[in-house]
């Protein structure tokens, strides 16, 4: 059997209220936010996708629904890549934790809960990662001010 | 006894100083830093320190890796507000007289990072007495903080010399 490129598995992933595109040889799949789960167990258990790179989000501040909830794996097996892209209203951010599925999702929802506020159905853990306890706010949404700090330490005179 | 056999006198019998320039000349060249290393700074600090230029002239080689033992604390990288009280701490557990630079335009001013992460300088906290601007600064220019430092050292009063020294 040989291996399917990104083409093929463009064909495999199609349908399903599914929109499968490649883009610079990467599957983009984009699709709404309930089947996020079952397509990241279909792409781990059928297509091979064992490694998740990356749990991020995108902030388009003057859209609704506002964020871009975006996944990357990779198939060792295949070298392959997908991106899968799903929309979250700002008013109730919320999509299903892959942490049942990759270990390493873990961290990456943290950071992203973190950055942008998106919260992870499943995740018990979304204690601040790289931030600190008391921080409020979202830094990378774009209305959090680039100018404001929360420092931890009183500032000299 | 011939008296033209009499010993002659030492060539350095007595020196005269003053007693601040005295301890201050001990001190400048006795600088024990500790290396607060953040970031990519860091690479430059041990290319300083290391043979080409070497630090080790000044007196300042031996990093010392607590805080109780050192009297020279170098930031070096960017301090984030995270990190800023473990700062403060280290700088707390110093024994005075101690002295600070900031290495870097991080550590300086916050460089570039203008934003939610970054101190905007580590004097917002701490006491600067020496500030090396550079991204990464050369090691001139760290050599030439490090003998300003000295310049300041030597001229400033030492509060161990008084009436009964």
């Amino acid at each position: 059997m040989s291996r399917p490129d990104a083409g093929t598995m463009r064909e495999q992933l199609a349908g399903e209220g599914r929109e499968v595109v490649v883009s610079h040889g990467t599957v983009v799949v984009e699709l709404a936010p309930v089947a996020v789960l079952a397509t990241a167990q279909e792409l781990k258990a059928r297509h091979g996708f064992d490694l998740l790179l990356d749990v991020t989000a995108v902030d388009w501040p003057q859209r609704e629904p506002r964020f871009d909830v975006v996944w990357h794996f990779y198939s060792t097996r295949h070298f392959l890549r997908v991106r899968v892209k799903t929309q979250v209203a700002a008013a109730d951010p919320v999509v299903d934790s892959l942490t049942g599925l990759y270990g390493s999702a873990g961290y990456m929802e943290r950071e992203c809960h973190d950055m942008y506020g998106i919260r992870f159905r499943g995740n018990d853990d979304l204690r601040p990662i790289l931030l600190y306890e008391g921080f409020e706010g979202h830094p990378l949404r774009k209305d959090y001010p680039k100018r404001r700090e929360q420092p931890l330490v009183p500032y000299r005179k | 006894m011939n008296a033209n056999l009499k010993r002659p006198a030492p060539a350095l019998e007595y020196l005269t100083t003053k007693k601040d320039e005295l301890v201050g000349w001990a001190r400048k060249f006795s600088l024990f830093p500790y290396p607060f290393v953040t970031a990519c700074c860091a690479m430059e600090f041990m290319s300083v320190s290391s043979t080409l230029y070497d630090t080790d002239r000044f007196g300042a080689a031996l990093p010392r890796f607590t805080p109780r033992q050192s009297d020279l604390l170098m930031v070096v990288g960017t301090v984030t507000h995270k990190q800023a009280p473990i700062l403060r701490k280290v700088y707390d557990q110093m024994c005075e007289p101690k002295w600070v630079i900031a290495f870097g335009v991080c550590a300086t001013s916050g460089g570039f990072y203008q934003n939610y992460a970054a101190l905007p300088g580590i004097d917002k906290i701490i006491p600067v007495d020496v500030y090396i601007p550079g991204c990464p600064p050369r090691p001139e220019m760290v050599i030439d903080g490090i003998m300003q430092l000295q310049d300041k050292i030597a001229r400033s009063k030492h509060p161990i010399v008084n009436d009964r020294f």
